[in-house]
């Protein structure tokens, strides 16, 4: 079973409930849970998990090297490439690598042979796993890490989503926004829980973001954090479009406090983890439910 | 003529509350919603559209099934995992529930008619096999290699509509914003968009400053919102989060040569984080510009629809405004 947690609107909540919600399933499961941060931009989950991490692999595309030797400048690469990666000057051909795509386009056009691919690092991928309690619960941990500077996060999250394993539970952490890193990192997943906050940009954003999930054909519903510190316009929204929220966690400063000291909160702050606790029965269902 | 962008690092930090206000307090000023896939300023700003555009990020393909022969090669190319194999007469329930009709796969250009009577022509059997391809727009990087490499020419590559892009006017100067379709890619170019745009009219106006509304992050959105910029205010948080992804948003700025300066929100939560992130900052050699304390009035404000300083006079409003000034120094020594 495969739970995506997106938002649209950043600092909503998300790696909070993804960390927590896998330490309680570690716990309360038996199937193997899995925490994978998506969030390959900024991944923060292994703060509050702290792995010990095992394998550190790096994520590469491949990019066009031509060989001077047999380029006739004729242009046809330049020409072909949608991104700009490749300019093609009065006595050779220069590639921008930051730009590249990897669609090996360039070398298939290239009439001359002259253009091999070589791996270029845009990020690395790790995977471990965490002790969350005494009792020994251990959640397996994957997380992706876009290098800065490096525009693409797409390939990295690609790259986390194939360390998943093909059983148990995995929480995936998505980045914030509604765009192709989020896309990438929700799709194929049995269930979206889109966090968000009762305010006027918690809205605006869930809203992007439900439509967003509904043009991938894909299964929601709403976790509401800090429920008490706006008004109720989420709720009657998410009554109008049918989205049920499933658990509504009030505004707290011992969460917040605990929060940025980097401190998982289940088994430390109890109305937390009785709200998390109680939303597993209707994930499980709504998971498993046709869509 | 300078330009402010305001970034985080880590989302939720304040940015869009924080220009709003800046934007209150600076006079007359060009504000720039670079955050295009989650834009909230215009909710505290009210633009007036006096202009809308049409965005499209790049190209996407999209096979025609009448001229499909099922030979694959679509799918052999692909890098993206963009291209699925079906059943002819199913590719309309995998084209639903990808989000997709039928009808995306049809065009009745003058083009593809002219194609279609080309291949019965030729005699081309493109009906006897039952299998054919189809491309998922979604997963569709536009890259062309489909397109170019079909032995059927059955492939069709156009522009995609990606968004829209605004120049509006407000109660504080002209706005640039846009919206960005869901799922779409390349917002790094649409942010170029919209900040050339924000420039170009503070130049037209003789407005000497433009501010930026950011993306969380450190992406492809930011890096084209702060590139060029001549000062990068760092929203961050006293939390672990917070620091941690301040520490890899100023190893962007830092690369791309920007001065870079922070200021800590709700600095009263965790003291001992805030004092961090300023030994960070001295460490680092970016510029402290102070904190703001946890108010509630923030968000009331936001509810409201106004910014914090117009809405209050309390604590945040009070740090805002101190902040402001010394934003106000710094920006007149920077840049260009």
């Amino acid at each position: 079973m495969r739970i995506a947690i997106a938002s649209g609107k950043g600092g909503t909540g998300k790696t909070t409930i993804a960390v927590n919600l896998a330490a309680l399933l570690a716990e309360s499961e038996d199937s193997a849970v899995t925490y994978a941060d998506c969030d390959v931009e900024e991944p923060n989950g292994h703060i509050f998990l702290a792995p010990r991490i095992d394998t550190s692999e790096a994520v590469t595309i491949p990019v066009p090297v031509i060989d001077e030797d047999l380029c006739t400048v004729c242009g046809a690469c330049s020409s072909f490439c949608q991104y700009k990666a490749i300019a093609t000057l009065p006595d050779r051909v220069m590639i921008f690598d930051e730009l590249c795509h990897g669609c090996g386009g360039c070398k298939l056009i290239c009439g001359e042979d002259a253009i091999r691919e070589e791996p270029r690092e845009v990020g690395t991928v790790e995977t471990g796993s965490s002790v969350i309690a005494e009792g020994g619960a251990t959640v397996e941990f994957v997380q992706g890490r876009l290098r800065v500077k490096e525009i693409q996060a797409v390939p990295v999250i690609k790259a986390v989503k194939k360390r998943l394993p093909g059983q148990g539970i995995s929480i995936l952490d998505a980045p914030p926004g509604t765009s192709c890193p989020m896309v990438e990192a929700v799709r194929g997943s049995d269930l979206v829980l889109l966090v968000t906050e009762p305010t006027p940009f918690g809205l605006h954003d869930l809203e992007i973001a439900v439509e967003t999930v509904k043009q991938l054909g894909m299964k929601a519903a709403v976790v509401v954090n800090r429920s008490d510190i706006g008004d109720d316009r989420v709720r009657r929204y998410c009554d109008r479009v049918k989205l049920e929220i499933i658990a509504e966690v009030p505004n707290s400063r011992e969460i917040a406090e605990a929060y940025s000291r980097g401190k998982l909160l289940t088994g430390r702050i109890d109305s937390f983890t009785t709200q998390i606790q109680g939303m597993i029965p209707t994930i499980f269902e709504l998971a498993a439910s046709p869509r | 003529m300078k330009e402010l962008v305001v970034i985080s690092g880590k989302g939720g930090t304040g940015k869009t509350s924080l220009v709003a206000s800046f934007a209150a307090l600076a006079g007359r000023v060009v504000t720039s919603d670079c955050d295009v896939d989650a834009a909230d300023l215009h909710l505290l700003l009210e633009p007036e559209i006096k202009q809308r555009n049409h965005f499209s990020g790049g190209k996407v393909a999209s096979i025609i099934p009448n001229l499909c022969n099922g030979c694959g090669k679509c799918e052999e190319l692909c890098r993206y995992d963009a291209v699925a194999r079906v059943t002819r007469g199913r590719e309309q329930v995998s084209a639903k529930s990808s989000g997709k009709t039928a009808g995306d796969e049809e065009h009745g250009t003058a083009r593809h008619d002219k194609k279609r009577r080309v291949a019965a022509n030729n005699g081309m059997e493109t009906h006897t096999d039952d299998t054919l391809y189809t491309i998922d727009k979604i997963a569709c990087e536009g890259c062309g290699v489909c397109a170019y490499f079909c032995p059927q020419d059955a492939i069709s590559f156009d522009d995609e509509e990606n968004g829209e892009w605004y120049v509006s006017s407000t109660r504080f100067g002209p706005m640039t914003h846009a919206r960005l379709l869901p799922g779409a890619e390349n917002s790094g170019k649409l942010v170029t968009i919209v900040r050339k745009e924000a420039k170009r009219i503070a130049e037209e106006c003789g407005i000497d400053l433009v501010m930026i509304d950011s993306s969380p992050g450190i992406g492809c959105p930011v890096i084209a919102s702060v590139s060029g910029a001549d000062l990068a205010v760092v929203v961050t948080e006293p939390t672990m989060s917070g620091l941690h992804d301040l520490e890899r948003v100023v190893e962007l700025t830092s690369h791309f040569d920007i001065e870079t300066a922070v200021v800590v929100n709700k600095y009263d939560i965790n003291e001992g984080l805030t004092a961090d992130i300023e030994e960070f900052a001295k460490r680092s050699g970016i510029g402290m510009l102070g904190g703001i304390r946890y108010d509630e009035a923030v968000t009331r404000a936001q509810i409201e629809g106004a910014t914090v300083v117009e809405f209050s006079d309390g604590p945040a409003s009070k740090d805002i405004r101190r902040i402001w000034k010394s934003v106000e120094k710094l920006i007149t020594r920077v840049g260009k």
